[in-house]
């Protein structure tokens, strides 16, 4: 529901680095987006699609995501393990003091022109 | 064809909002000015727990109220015609939060010289107000006993960016399934800093805790 937001954030950002860069046309802007960032992909693109095509600079342009797969370390045992699937709770030492190592991204990786 | 070119950014789609709103929380500083911004879903209290608050607060200390929804204008006249307090309406174009750029855009209708506390009252909403910094010197969350104890675990972000968290309808506590201790425990698990209130807007139990910790806060952030 905030994505349409976010496609707000990556177009002025995107506008910003074009306008930098001397670029007329954007054909793609690649995304990282963490796998518990709470950005769903597809809401993202559907807005992205909605969003982007009200900008010259943007018409047409497609959005990738790269989806970053989200870790958990813990900070009693030292191991890593996947957030999606154990949460908070260490699998292997069953502490919960843990903390996400990745996963919350939601990052303009790179524009293609 | 032109080969394609590549322009490497690498940059949180956040970082822009994260410094607008540093530099705004540097700029209240320097005013004397607190700014709390109050998150929660829709219909925990947040008007209602307000009303008392500023009732209790607003003849010792300067205050404003900034109420943002996506539409409407119940909630800004509803506290000033309880409270007397100036109270602005900020509409979001449909957006589910408020970033630091419109926290800015309705602290320009304040007079915010005459102003020790500025209370902002964020979209009704545990997921998208978390991840954007308003600019604002703390966050408050008002959780209502009928959500359930269990929302801590549900809305993660949401209580790990609060410094205070409300628990509001305690005055039903015995109508619903709600274990105070539990929900506590869940609160510290997802942020061991948060200060953790019950309170009952309706009674009005609790309320001078709240209006205590805000006092301290503003006092603080003036020195």
């Amino acid at each position: 529901m905030h994505e349409l937001g976010i496609v707000f954030y990556i177009i002025r950002d995107v506008k910003k680095v074009a306008e930098e860069n001397g670029v007329s046309h954007v054909s793609a802007v690649v995304m990282n987006i963490g796998e518990v960032s709470t950005v769903i992909p597809d809401y993202l693109t559907d807005c992205w699609r909605w969003a982007a095509d009200k900008e010259d600079l943007l018409r047409g342009c497609e959005l990738k995501v790269n989806i970053i797969p989200a870790v958990t370390r813990c900070e009693d045992c030292g191991e890593e393990y996947e957030t999606v699937r154990y949460g908070k709770e260490c699998p292997h030492c069953h502490g919960d003091n843990t903390f996400l190592v990745c996963g919350n991204e939601v990052e303009i990786k790179e524009i293609e022109c | 064809m032109d080969p394609v070119k590549i322009i490497e950014i690498k940059k949180s789609v956040f970082a822009d909002n994260d410094m607008d709103a540093d530099l705004l929380r540097k700029e209240l500083k320097q005013r004397g000015v607190f700014l709390l911004n109050i998150m929660s879903s829709p219909g925990s209290g947040k008007t209602t727990t307000l009303i008392r608050t500023l009732n209790l607060l607003k003849d010792r200390i300067r205050i404003a109220v900034m109420e943002a929804d996506i539409d409407g204008d119940v909630d800004a006249v509803k506290i000033r015609e309880a409270t007397g307090i100036p109270s602005i309406q900020l509409h979001t174009g449909g957006m589910c939060h408020l970033d630091a750029e419109m926290t800015r855009q309705g602290l320009a209708h304040i007079d915010l010289d005459h102003t020790d506390l500025v209370i902002l009252e964020n979209v009704g909403n545990l997921v998208c107000p978390a991840e954007f910094d308003t600019g604002s010197c703390a966050n408050a969350m008002i959780l209502s006993v009928p959500e359930g104890d269990d929302k801590p675990l549900k809305y993660p972000l949401m209580f790990s960016v609060c410094d205070l968290v409300l628990i509001n309808k305690t005055d039903v506590l015995q109508c619903f399934d709600f274990d105070m201790d539990r929900c506590r425990k869940y609160i510290r698990k997802r942020n061991p800093r948060a200060k953790v209130l019950p309170v009952s807007a309706r009674t009005g139990d609790g309320i001078d805790a709240f209006a205590g910790w805000l006092l301290e806060k503003v006092n603080n952030w003036k020195q």
